[in-house]
């Protein structure tokens, strides 16, 4: 997949409908709106809802990694499964989906380039089968924190010497707004985290909602000052957006020493007592 | 086993509800008309409908749509 660092951690649709009868290939749909997976998805696909089956459901966290190997092992995923993350939104949640798997250690899982959005454009084969896969075994590794970041590393990154990346919209970094338009989940305080630097997620794909070329990305990070010459953590409001961004930096265009602080912006804006920073940066 | 289907009639366009660009999204699978609104930035969708047609499902998506933005304020 053109030149990007990792190209095997993205595949193109065409891809996918090639190896849709493919038995070592696991296709997993996850979405920003969990209702969308019904409509109709990749034949033989099977949906993941994000805010059920992907995160803690009593402790703010991700997945523990005796739910993540049980939810792995009920998709029918092995150890050694080839796995294509996609979803509505540019691959929002797919982006999501894949720090975790790489998180506790999984080596094949790749990004359908374009996600849900461009499968439908395309006209492709649909399906509102939900499919029953056969159980599987599957080990995870012990989580590889190393991807994450937390508030102490983040307050300690206030001090300098690591690149901050807020990738919210320009309006909630500035404060304008508490939470995305039309969305409710908000917090007490609008802004930045000090020294962050604005570089809206979004910005990394194109229209049909494919990543842009490696040079596009390079040149689009670097001109806002993300030269991987420092680490970088990268946040949203609740992490989802900022795996997208840790993938960008980390798979596409392979800088090192990149985490994602999912703790965000609804960790960091509900703080008491700790400085924010608001405006345009 | 079920026959597959394709989504037909794509369109996505650019517009504004309330003050706040949106993306409208709208397509049909099988005799089922779908459509998304996506806030565009970030970029996540704040409403769907479907009904039998493309005109019906879009004036239902963007009345869910431009109830939840109008709630959204802005902060001097």
């Amino acid at each position: 997949m053109q030149d990007y660092a990792h190209p095997e951690s993205v595949v193109g649709t065409e891809w996918v409908a090639g190896n849709k009868d493919n038995e070592d290939v696991v296709v997993v749909e996850v979405d920003v709106d969990t209702g969308g997976y019904d409509e109709g998805h990749v034949p033989g696909a099977i949906g993941w809802n994000w805010s059920e089956q992907l995160c803690d459901q009593v402790v703010r966290d991700i997945l523990p990694k005796a739910e993540m190997e049980e939810l792995l092992a009920s998709s029918g995923i092995s150890n050694d499964t080839t796995v294509v993350l996609y979803g509505d939104n540019n691959n929002w949640f797919a982006a999501w989906a894949f720090w975790q798997m790489k998180i506790y250690g999984h080596d094949k899982v790749s990004i359908m380039n374009g996600g849900r959005g461009k499968w439908l454009e395309e006209g492709r084969e649909i399906s509102t089968e939900i499919p029953t896969p056969g159980a599987a075994e599957y080990s995870a590794a012990e989580a590889d924190n190393s991807l994450r970041s937390f508030l102490p590393a983040v307050q300690e990154a206030v001090g300098g010497g690591v690149d901050m990346v807020d990738v919210r919209s320009p309006e909630e970094y500035s404060g304008e707004i508490l939470a995305p338009p039309g969305l409710p989940e908000t917090c007490q305080r609008g802004g930045h985290v000090p020294g962050a630097r604005s570089i809206p997620w979004g910005l990394a794909c194109n229209e049909d909602g494919t990543f842009k070329s490696r040079e596009e990305l390079a040149d689009l990070y670097s001109s806002r000052g993300i030269s991987g010459e420092r680490p970088v953590i990268a946040y949203c409001r609740i992490g989802e957006r900022s795996s997208h961004t840790w993938f960008v930096l980390k798979y596409l265009l392979g800088l090192d020493g990149v985490t994602n602080y999912d703790g965000s912006w609804t960790e960091y804006g509900n703080l008491v007592g700790v400085d924010v920073e608001r405006g345009e940066g | 086993m079920t026959e597959n289907l394709r989504s037909e009639d794509y369109q996505r366009r650019a517009d504004t509800l309330t003050g706040w660009p949106v993306k409208i999204v709208s397509y049909r699978i099988g005799e089922t008309h779908y459509c998304h609104i996506d806030n565009v930035s970030p970029g996540a969708t704040i409403a769907r409908a479907n009904a039998a047609s493309r005109e019906e499902a879009e004036e239902e998506a963007i009345a869910k749509a431009a109830g939840r933005l109008e709630k959204t304020r802005r902060r001097s």
